[in-house]
């Protein structure tokens, strides 16, 4: 938050030193600021409904493909290799674009703009989501298993109740990363013409022409958002922490 | 104790950790009620012998029979023996997420389909025996390494086992949390339970100890009652060793 008072009274300043800023298209003293900012706002509910659905499939994915990872058979740890080496080196532009226009022709099934943005976004996230998971599980010390073990515990309850809590407390805030890092990459789903923020700005663009004004708000919204996230995952590990203690 | 029957059997027990032999062809029978201490020095197999009865490490060789089940990897004869057979760690191993009580309930509840009330019930029981039932709701981190170490205990006893396993219990503790944790178990001894126990707690090992065993090299070189090997050790190396132990 104390980055955005910095900055505003910076853009304020720059705007006064030079002749080249027009607030006006988005001065909401006036009619046609007001309604320009109210329209770009609107993307922010695709922008957040996109990227939290995208996540949560992702940490999923990623959980369900860590766990081959972690075996001692060799065919299941080449299954969590090959999906993680293949899916981390596709651009995740490239892959939206291929979801959207190339899986209807291999598949049949057509996704629509939203879905088909969630499925790229997650697919992609899940590669280093399986990476976090890994190493997160792998930190827990052995002796814990064992534990577990000796208590006869079966492996999806080892998990659930004693290594994945763990787990998940260490990789919070790797989590809170990959969720910005979603926010951030979910823009790139405006070029199969997703509502979210980033395309709303571009129309805006298309019929005001102030790019400057108006992908600096596109900038200051993103802002936000993350902002709000951090602050939220601090809270959490606050709350984790605090639990322990 | 002669009469009574074999509750362990472990016949030629071998096993490699690469090119090093940690057991070689090790036999030994634990009686039904008996207490075993093991010892000898670091590196000499005593705790990956106790670690071979639940399989926390597979043998390669040879057998091992816990209470007339063969341990086989199959995962039935796993679980048959993993739940006659309870074991204490020396670095305790809690779940330091749970608080003492949810350590001590989740076995029962998960693995023996207690319902929450009956697991709270044993689990107090459990804790007034190792005597921290006030500790019930702290976790683990808040209590010192005395006190959970016997949560460590009490968690194992939640499983109600037949066998306790104790590897090296003690040599994590500081000096004075050593007797709390030996008296735990020395009341334990004296209420019948079949104990294996890994320690270097010489004063222990006389007072409890049916069965003294030693270790070297990965094999058992002296076996023997406690007062026999104590006053009159058969072989160099157990004699050296005592001698090591009780002038340090």
């Amino acid at each position: 938050m104390k980055r955005v008072i910095v900055l505003l009274p910076l853009l304020l300043i720059l705007s006064g030193c030079s002749g080249n800023w027009g607030w006006y298209v988005v001065d909401p003293t006036t009619t046609n600021g007001a309604n320009n900012l109210r329209f770009m706002a609107t993307g922010a509910y695709n922008t957040i409904l996109m990227s939290l659905t995208a996540i949560i499939i992702s940490v999923i994915v990623g959980l369900l493909v860590a766990l081959p990872g972690l075996s001692e058979k060799k065919a299941w740890r080449a299954f969590n290799r090959t999906y993680v080496e293949i899916v981390r080196a596709v651009p995740i532009l490239v892959l939206i674009l291929w979801v959207y226009y190339g899986l209807p022709q291999l598949s049949g099934i057509t996704l629509n703009v939203f879905w088909a943005g969630v499925f790229a976004l997650a697919l992609s996230d899940s590669a280093f989501q399986a990476e976090i998971f890994r190493a997160g599980i792998q930190s827990i010390s052995k002796g814990q298993y064992e534990a577990a073990q000796s208590i006869s515990l079966n492996y999806r309850d080892t998990m659930r109740y004693v290594i994945l809590p763990q787990a998940i407390r260490r990789i919070l805030p790797a989590l809170g990363n990959q969720l910005v890092y979603m926010l951030k990459m979910s823009s790139l789903v405006s070029v199969i013409g997703m509502q979210e923020l980033t395309r709303k700005a571009n129309e805006l663009v298309v019929s005001e022409y102030r790019p400057l004004e108006i992908y600096t708000i596109l900038v200051l919204e993103y802002l936000v958002l993350i902002l709000i996230v951090s602050a939220g995952v601090r809270w959490l590990e606050r709350r984790m922490n605090s639990s322990e203690a | 104790m002669t009469d009574q029957p074999n509750l362990i059997e472990m016949r030629g027990v071998s096993k490699h950790f690469g090119d090093f032999q940690a057991l070689k062809d090790v036999s030994l029978d634990v009686k039904l009620g008996e207490r075993v201490v093991i010892c000898g020095p670091s590196g000499s197999g005593k705790s990956t012998l106790i670690r071979c009865i639940n399989r926390l490490e597979a043998h390669e060789a040879g057998e091992i029979v816990v209470d007339g089940v063969t341990l086989t990897q199959s995962q039935d004869s796993l679980d048959k023996i993993r739940g006659t057979v309870g074991m204490v760690f020396q670095q305790f191993n809690l779940f330091p997420h749970l608080t003492v009580l949810e350590n001590l309930t989740l076995g029962p509840r998960r693995v023996l389909g207690l319902s929450e009330d009956e697991a709270k019930a044993r689990a107090m029981l459990y804790l007034e025996r190792v005597q921290i039932p006030d500790q019930a709701d702290k976790l683990p981190r808040q209590l010192s390494g005395g006190q959970q170490q016997r949560v460590a205990i009490a968690r194992s006893l939640c499983m109600e086992p037949r066998i306790m396993l104790f590897d090296e219990p003690t040599s994590a503790l500081d000096p004075e949390m050593i007797a709390e944790v030996l008296d735990v178990m020395t009341e334990l001894a004296t209420s019948g339970m079949t104990m294996i126990v890994v320690t270097h707690e010489m004063g222990f090992a006389r007072r409890v100890a049916d069965k003294m065993v030693f270790m070297d090299k990965g094999e058992i070189v002296e076996v023997g009652t406690a007062e026999d090997v104590f006053t009159a050790p058969k072989s160099d190396r157990f004699a050296a060793f005592i001698k090591q132990i009780l002038n340090h």
